[in-house]
């Protein structure tokens, strides 16, 4: 018989304490969405070496168009440039330059990027970008300026499950569902808005802002320009503020199709309307850059900028890769071949797996972007819960070997929704993966 | 009309992120008009930055011989793809282990460094802050022994609502810190109802240039294993330490000091002092506490190193030949500086805390101020930047609790910029001596009492204290 527990313990094993958000699960790490990456790790598909592996179709990660940047670089290698045996002064000013306005070429060019995305429909002032580490580091330092404690950001449903972490755990903010379903496509109405609103009202929480993706994430579909107005409409309305976090706003299959908040903001002279817009913008999914760490927040109202820019310092971007990018992202020619040549890969990668599934019986929300599809699989459920939901996933991910996002995970209030992505394998594997999911409906209709 | 403030949260209307110091009017001066040899010869010289220039030449040359460490050359761009979509927040293995092993030689290969330990974070402002974030509370406390990093104020604070207790430190012991400042500051928080959740400070210390000694080192970690709160140690300049008595790390303390507990031990380090690569933003959070470390990591998505930055220095820093020569060159061209600025300084009769570290020292001017007071050394500093045109940094900036003191830097310009800077301190000092002088002599004839705003503006403009001046009549 063991001696009790506390006295095992010796000197130097007293516990100690964390604070509340480091024991907190606010980190959203135990949710579904991670788990599928868990299966993947250990089981990871590849043609030649493990063709009956998982296939990653939970990560939704734009490599459709490296080729193109690839042969830009190294042409034009500006990295080397800059460091070769002319541009030596060059390397020192960059390696020291830590000032947190950013290199002003990169921002030049990022605001000439985002401005070629929309068409030149609406213009970007390069001093009104604040450069962040991401996206991720974007949405939370916004939501850090906009809101304290305990304060609530509405966000629309299904959600991007990112959002629970970047919004909420180091913040204290919470976030209000604004609910959505299929019986208008998932688009926000003014009904859903003004419930939302009133929950927290309930609740005696006060609400900040509004923040959308737009296009959505899990969705895939851009936002009417109608639901838009309403939403400017709403927030002039509340006295809150809207965040539109357009990260894959250069991934829209017809570039018609998508309509910006900064289109919306630039006809609007009243200031007091323009100051409570602000834009997320980064080159993760339209670039495929991820692992760079580059993102951007777009701010009508001044002392947004002026803060955000202060609050940056914890999150710079690397002023290596902003001198790389800098270049690439001013060649107007450039931008212009390599923002068209990844639309029209991405809208063909689409039509490919929408029209794979429909052959195998299965529907898809009517999508016009992203890395994605919204796949619906409730027909299938056993029962019409979450639990009813996971198991198909668990069943999805042991059986066929495919990791996909269940549509829980991001707080979708319909079960079995599913959402897919394509952008992130060779046309082979997703051929592949097409292929064990019509096995597997064959083999449930009992063929 | 624009929004009123309220829409904004009480974080970004209030003033905590430290700007409004005088630690940024300097720069402010500095910026409308910045030195430069040929185009701006009577510009402000730049003292107040602490940024190490004296290496840069060597990654220059590494760069040059290595064109495969970057994925834009031909040599490198293989390698592209799989960097550009790397987002994993542990980081790139080989950059965790460059890390770890150029970590280790600088403290002479005394101590070994996991690197499953090494987590990334938006240089060492993101680090310090991510650690205040997992180790306490809003409304908690930390210590931090005075004069401290400036920017501490708005890195441990701002956004993570954790107060600063302020430790005094004095020039009687050449401001160490001492068991008797810590217990007296904890014991005083405590009584008020502040909950102190650690002690934090800069090893080598931002402003005084200085590395612990063994024993402060370990009446340092028996104070906190004693109350069993956290110790984090930011080791940033670790590097640049030219003199005894070397550079001891908190990670060689735990070796022997076998009894602390190690899960209340942090370091910050980074790459932009021992470097000179600030822009590149590479912090790290090492923590000895397994769930320090998961928690950081999950914590560093806000602030992930580039993954093309991580993959440069991954290939950099693990050419060990390099890193060695450049750690044995970073000490020496410190000390070079150091020595060059301190005996300029000294023939000019302005001494310094001694000091074997750091990219700067601390200037002791107290004998030229009017009286031992803030005010003074606000006013003092004011001519330095107006009339003398160097940027330095006011002790008070630091909350040095002694005024007079004051921070140079010195490797941040070459060498001639330097001497520039020494030839302007000598005419001022030797000036302001000659003043002084003179204010004396006047004072024992006259025997009259300045009212302090004339005094005030003597002190602004030396000139007027000729005996021509039309103010002496009134």
């Amino acid at each position: 018989m063991g001696l009790p527990l506390m006295m095992e313990r010796s000197s130097n094993n007293n516990v100690v304490e964390l604070s509340r958000v480091a024991v907190s699960d606010t980190h959203g790490e135990d949710s579904p969405y991670f788990a599928g990456w868990k299966a993947y790790d250990e089981n990871p598909y590849d043609e030649s070496h493990n063709p009956s592996g998982v296939i990653q179709m939970g990560l939704a990660e734009n490599q459709v168009s490296f080729d193109l940047l690839e042969s830009y670089l190294e042409k034009k290698n500006p990295e080397g440039s800059m460091w070769g045996s002319k541009g030596a002064p060059g390397f020192r000013e960059n390696a020291l330059f830590q000032d947190y306005h950013g290199l002003k070429s990169f921002r030049q060019a990022m605001a000439s990027f985002m401005q070629q995305i929309r068409g030149g429909k609406a213009s970007f002032d390069p001093d009104r970008i604040v450069l962040t580490a991401g996206a991720t580091a974007a949405n939370e330092l916004l939501t850090f300026i906009l809101a304290d404690p305990n304060d609530a950001l509405l966000v629309p449903t299904p959600y991007y499950p990112g959002f629970d972490r970047d919004l909420r755990w180091r913040t204290g903010v919470r976030i209000v569902p604004i609910h959505c379903d299929s019986s208008n496509h998932f688009q926000i109405t003014p009904e859903a808005l003004e419930q939302a609103y009133q929950t927290a009202r309930d609740e005696n929480i006060r609400v900040r802002g509004v923040l959308i993706t737009n296009p959505s994430n899990p969705l895939g579909a851009t936002v009417q320009k109608k639901v838009l107005e309403d939403l400017l409409d709403f927030c002039v309305r509340k006295n809150i503020h809207l965040i539109s976090d357009e990260i894959y706003s250069g991934s829209v299959f017809h570039a018609s199709e998508f309509t910006s908040v900064a289109e919306i903001v630039e006809n609007i002279d009243d200031v007091s309307v323009k100051e409570r817009v602000h834009i997320v913008y980064s080159l993760s999914k339209d670039l495929g850059l991820p692992g760079f760490r580059v993102g951007t927040i777009y701010s009508y109202n001044d002392n947004v900028v002026r803060t955000a820019r202060r609050m940056s310092s914890f999150t710079l971007v690397s002023s290596q890769t902003q001198h790389m990018l800098a270049s690439m992202l001013s060649d107007e020619e450039f931008t212009e071949k390599y923002i068209r040549i990844n639309r029209e890969r991405l809208r063909r990668r689409y039509e490919t797996i929408v029209e794979g599934l429909k052959k195998a019986g299965i529907e898809c929300l009517k999508g016009n972007a992203g890395l994605f599809c919204w796949m619906n699989l409730g027909f299938l459920l056993d029962k019409e819960t979450k639990e009813g939901e996971l198991e198909l996933w668990d069943v999805i991910l042991k059986e066929l070997k495919l990791n996909i996002s269940p549509g829980s995970s991001c707080h979708c209030s319909e079960y079995g929704w599913f959402r897919v992505c394509f952008a992130n394998m060779s046309e082979k594997t997703l051929d592949i993966a097409l292929k064990r999911i019509h096995e597997f409906m064959d083999r449930r209709s009992g063929f | 009309m624009s929004l009123d403030k309220n829409l904004l949260s009480k974080l970004a209307v209030g003033d905590k992120h430290g700007e409004d110091s005088p630690y940024f009017d300097g720069w402010k001066a500095y910026d409308n008009n910045p030195f430069h040899p040929e185009h701006n010869p009577q510009g402000v010289i730049q003292m107040g930055l602490a940024e190490n220039q004296l290496c840069s030449d060597l990654i220059k040359d590494w760069i040059k011989a290595n064109p495969h460490a970057s994925i834009c050359t031909a040599e490198g761009i293989d390698g592209f793809s799989d960097i550009a979509v790397f987002q994993d927040y542990h980081g790139l293995k080989q950059f965790r282990q460059a890390i770890a092993a150029f970590m280790e030689r600088a403290r002479g290969g005394r101590v070994r460094f996991e690197e499953e330990r090494v987590v990334m974070s938006g240089g060492a402002t993101g680090a310090n802050e991510t650690l205040m974030f997992c180790l306490a509370d809003r409304g908690d406390a930390f210590l931090v022994p005075t004069p401290y990093y400036a920017a501490f104020d708005r890195d441990l604070s701002w956004r993570t609502g954790v107060r600063i207790i302020p430790v005094e430190c004095n020039s009687s012991n050449n401001f160490q810190v001492t068991k008797q400042a810590l217990e007296s500051a904890y014991l005083n928080a405590q009584e008020t109802g502040i909950k102190i959740k650690g002690l934090i400070l800069a090893n080598p210390s931002n402003p005084l240039g200085t590395s612990l000694g063994r024993e402060t080192l370990q009446t340092l970690m028996d104070f906190i294993n004693d109350k069993q709160i956290h110790l984090v140690c930011d080791e940033i300049y670790a590097a640049t330490v030219f003199a005894e008595p070397g550079f001891i790390s908190v990670a060689e303390m735990i070796q022997e000091m076998d009894h602390v507990n190690r899960d209340l031990i942090h370091i910050v380090y980074s790459l932009s002092k021992d470097m000179g690569l600030p822009g590149f933003r590479v912090g790290v959070v090492y923590s000895y506490n397994d769930a320090v470390v998961t928690c950081a990591r999950r914590m560093s998505s806000f602030g992930l190193v580039s993954s093309q930055t991580q993959s440069f220095l991954a290939a950099m820093l693990s050419d060990q030949s390099f890193v060695d020569n450049f750690l044995k060159e970073v000490s020496k061209r410190v000390a070079k500086r150091h020595l060059i600025f301190t005996e300029g300084l000294k023939e000019m009769g302005v001494s310094c805390l001694r000091s074997n570290a750091g990219l700067f020292v601390l200037m002791d001017l107290r004998q030229m101020l009017r009286d031992q007071t803030f005010e003074s050394e606000m006013a003092l500093w004011r001519i330095i930047i107006d009339k003398v045109k160097i940027n330095i940094s006011p002790g008070s900036s630091f909350h040095c609790s002694e005024p007079g003191w004051f921070r140079v830097c010195f490797a941040n310009m070459d060498e001639d910029t330097l001497q520039t800077a020494l030839q302007r301190m000598k005419s001022f000092v030797l000036r302001h001596r000659e003043n002084k002088k003179k204010r004396k002599s006047f004072q024992e004839n006259l025997k009259l009492s300045f009212s302090s705003k004339m005094y005030d503006e003597h002190v602004r403009s030396p000139r007027l204290l000729s005996p021509h001046s039309p103010l002496v009549r009134t």
